[in-house]
């Protein structure tokens, strides 16, 4: 049975970070195969990640962040 | 008009992803810009007192940084030798005659605009994620940037996996739409 555009969007949210199962894969993709909306939702969620990826290189780590954080502390 | 208030708590968690973005734009070295964010959260905090409330907390810093990154590259040009273009010839292709088309830029390289295409984006993205609602700004940063498994999570912010997946969820959708604007 189908799943509905909901849970496909759930499932896709979980793809995106290698979550979901291979049976919700499986789902996810007959879903979209089907729906031509979820589709591209997914096209562009697929595309946000990628760019996310690009971008990791330029943020800061947990623990520069907890430096700079620190560092400020001090000085106040 | 209202004025803004300086909250110097949080300038690290709102802001310094966005300025170090902004810093390795323009000195293309990751190291050297994290300083220069660093300076510049301190120099904001001595200067506090200054701060009339006119322009957006945000919008200061970045007046405040951009300083700090002119002052660096007055300090390395002012040691002597740093600011001359060197060239490198190999005696290999000296011999062979053809080392001036090698010195020329590859017209069809894009590296250098790859690079610059990602700062934009970092940038972009940034810019997209501070519209953000606070908490899901957070839970997306942490779980796509960060990379911070779904159980840390919601461990450190006390909420469960669904409303993790519902913060992502309405995140992921208002950037898309974000970015459709000016990056798609």
């Amino acid at each position: 049975m189908m799943i509905s555009c909901d849970k496909a969007a759930h499932i896709c949210n979980k793809n995106q970070y290698s979550e979901a199962t291979f049976w919700e894969v499986l789902k996810l993709r007959f879903h979209l195969f089907i729906c031509k909306n979820c589709s591209k939702t997914a096209e562009l969620n697929t595309k946000l990640t990628s760019l996310c990826e690009q971008v990791k290189r330029y943020s800061l780590s947990e623990k520069e962040k907890l430096n700079m954080k620190e560092q400020l502390k001090n000085e106040a | 008009m209202t004025l803004h208030q300086l909250q110097p708590d949080l300038w690290v968690d709102k802001y310094a992803d966005y300025l170090f973005n902004f810093a390795v734009g323009r000195v293309s070295d990751a190291e050297v810009a994290k300083d220069l964010v660093s300076e510049t959260f301190l120099a904001g905090l001595k200067s506090a007192k200054n701060y009339k409330g006119d322009a957006a907390e945000r919008t200061w810093l970045i007046a405040i940084l951009k300083r700090k990154v002119i002052d660096h590259y007055r300090k390395s040009n002012s040691k002597k030798g740093k600011a001359e273009v060197r060239m490198n010839y190999s005696s290999a292709s000296d011999a062979e005659g053809d080392w001036l088309e090698e010195q020329v830029a590859d017209p069809f390289s894009t590296a250098e605009n790859s690079a610059m295409e990602n700062v934009e984006l970092g940038l972009a993205i940034q810019e997209c994620i501070a519209k953000l609602p606070k908490k899901q700004a957070q839970v997306f940063t942490m779980k796509t940037i960060q990379g911070i498994g779904t159980e840390d999570i919601c461990n450190e912010l006390d909420i469960n996996p669904s409303n993790l997946w519902v913060m992502i969820h309405r995140a992921r959708t208002a950037l898309i739409a974000c970015l459709n604007k000016n990056w798609f």
